[in-house]
């Protein structure tokens, strides 16, 4: 019972097409409360897809998708913003809101969820943008800012309320070594310090191991392996080692669904 | 012919979920609680980018359409030498069609096709989404004060049209052609009738106003989100609304004024 009280997220059964074909296929995982799970997995697999499926944006075909045990897909249409108030995304696009400047987009979860004064606001803006090192950049809108810019001010964004629970889509993606650092540690301390439930789904596998407890990699609609970073790095699995080391031959494929991929994938290793 | 008889009814099946979806699309964002301190402030920036950027290509063909009118007005009336009347033909000409229907058509142009591309821009570059994410109905958030904006803007600048169009009329009846000016005021204020002729522009510019903007916010919520999505949504509001104008207008002066 211990074990259902820590479960944040719980994924069961879940299976979802993109027309005529399909993304997950019977996908089951939970996601601990209070930790830092990982999901990685080839290009295409449908991590995004996931964050949404989890965010209530998209409906499964088959399955349930429960956070603190309320199916998302049922809930009523007030109830599911009501959740989403107390989740946190970063989309992998950044999507800033591009009529508004870098401070008004990180102030404006602030400014429709709580009733904060204006000074207050303010403060804790600028102290969101800090930790990302765009405290300058607050008054430019989002098309001057770079690509990596972007992408940090929209973690600030996501950031901005202190949600329960976060999901960063490639939040290392376009960062330089230093903030690719910076970004490492805000994330493992955002989650230390004040126990959010993270999500982060990532290509950059040692940062990411790094601080995550948990992780899961996803391939062909599938769980294909998962484990603390220690057992996945140490895996003897041809096809976990073959994507922890970033090799590309081997039984992943890297290249997008082809008429033989199934006989590719599962053909030499079970 | 079963193929056709298949692609047909696919296209009709389309076209009614379509209209299904328009329906939920009003209802999300209209019927929605009203949040007016939020509301306020961004329908007077929607009012400020759909209405009042509207106002010069709306005052100059408004200008040019009542001139054009004083001038064929007079070389037919005055055959008839009946040219002290082109006051009368100008203001009615306006104020129960051209002013309702041309307004619409340029609107349709001018701010259904920028908010179509707006809205669409916006779902491929993902900020509906994140409006959800954050916890915010993009419907009341984005589609709601656009759709008041259209409905408050379109009778006042239908209206803005008729008034430059009587004056661009009189300008060339009265200051160009020579008619005696007493008498071009006095034969329109006796023909127009408030309750009839300008209630009726009125309220067809209503019904425009609010079919144009619906269809606007429409297209852009439900285009496909990318560049070429965007693009053909844009054009289907410019397409959509012109011949829901026309055919509106059709209807609405038959049950207007068709009763003999
Ligand atoms: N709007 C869409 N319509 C149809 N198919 C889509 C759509 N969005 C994504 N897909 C398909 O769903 C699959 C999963 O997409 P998703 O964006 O979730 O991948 P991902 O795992 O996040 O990849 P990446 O690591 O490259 O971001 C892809 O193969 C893609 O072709
Ligand atoms: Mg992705």
């Amino acid at each position: 019972m211990a074990q259902l009280n820590d479960t944040h997220i719980e994924v069961s059964n879940l299976s979802f097409w993109r027309g005529e074909r399909k993304i997950f296929d019977d996908l089951s995982l939970t996601i601990p409360r209070g930790k830092i799970t990982a999901i990685m997995g080839p290009s295409g697999t449908g991590k995004t897809t996931l964050l949404k499926l989890i965010g209530g944006q998209l409906t499964p075909d088959q399955g349930s998708i429960r956070v603190d045990g309320d199916n998302v897909h049922a809930l009523s249409r007030r109830r599911l913003f009501e959740l989403r108030a107390k989740m946190g995304m970063l989309f992998q696009s950044g999507a800033l809101f591009t009529d508004m400047t870098v401070a008004e987009n990180v102030a404006f979860p602030l400014r429709v969820h709580t009733d904060l004064p204006e000074s207050v606001v303010r403060d804790l803006v600028l102290m969101k943008l800090n930790a990302v090192g765009l405290r300058g950049a607050s008054e430019l809108k989002p098309a001057e800012l770079s690509g990596g810019m972007a992408r940090r001010a929209a973690l600030a964004r996501a950031i901005a309320l202190d949600p329960d629970f976060l999901m960063y889509d490639e939040p290392f993606a376009g960062q330089d070594p230093i903030a690719m650092g910076v970004l490492i540690n805000l994330i493992s301390r955002l989650n230390r310090a004040l126990g959010h439930t993270s999500v982060i789904v990532s290509h950059d596998i040692q940062e990411t191991l790094s601080i995550a407890d948990y992780v899961y990699l996803i391939s062909d609609g599938k769980v294909l392996a998962q484990g603390a970073p220690d057992q996945l790095n140490g895996s003897e699995d041809p096809r976990v080692e073959q994507f922890m080391k970033g090799r590309p031959d081997g039984p992943v494929p890297f290249h997008f669904p082809a008429p033989s991929f199934k006989d590719q994938l599962f053909g030499d290793s079970q | 012919m079963i193929q056709f008889l298949q692609k047909l009814g696919a296209k009709t099946l389309n076209r009614v979920a379509a209209v299904g979806r328009a329906g939920q699309l009003l209802s999300q964002s209209l019927i929605a609680k009203p949040a007016p301190m939020m509301m306020l402030p961004l329908l007077i920036r929607q009012l400020y980018f759909i209405g009042v950027l509207s106002l010069v290509i709306i005052i100059v063909s408004g200008l040019f359409i009542g001139m054009v009118l004083g001038l064929q007005g007079y070389t037919i009336l005055v055959d008839y030498g009946s040219e002290q009347a082109v006051g009368q033909m100008v203001a009615l000409s306006l104020v129960r069609e051209l002013a309702p229907v041309v307004t619409a058509l340029l609107f349709a142009g001018r701010a259904g096709s920028a908010v179509t591309a707006e809205i669409g821009l916006m779902k491929a570059t993902e900020q509906l989404a994140c409006y959800e994410m954050i916890g915010v109905d993009p419907m009341r958030r984005i589609i709601a004060p656009r759709l008041w904006a259209g409905f408050i803007s379109m009778p006042l600048l239908s209206m803005i049209f008729a008034i430059v169009g009587i004056w661009g009329g009189s300008l060339v009846a009265v200051d160009w052609l020579g008619i005696f000016s007493g008498s071009f005021w006095a034969n329109m204020q006796a023909s127009v009738s408030f309750s009839e002729d300008v209630l009726n522009g009125v309220i067809k510019s209503l019904v425009f106003g609010f079919v144009v903007i619906w269809i606007a916010v429409f297209q852009g919520n439900d285009c496909v989100p990318t560049s070429e999505g965007i693009s053909q949504a844009t054009t289907r509001t410019v397409v959509y609304s012109s011949l829901a104008i026309l055919g509106l207008d059709f209807l609405l002066t038959a049950m207007m004024f068709g009763d003999f």
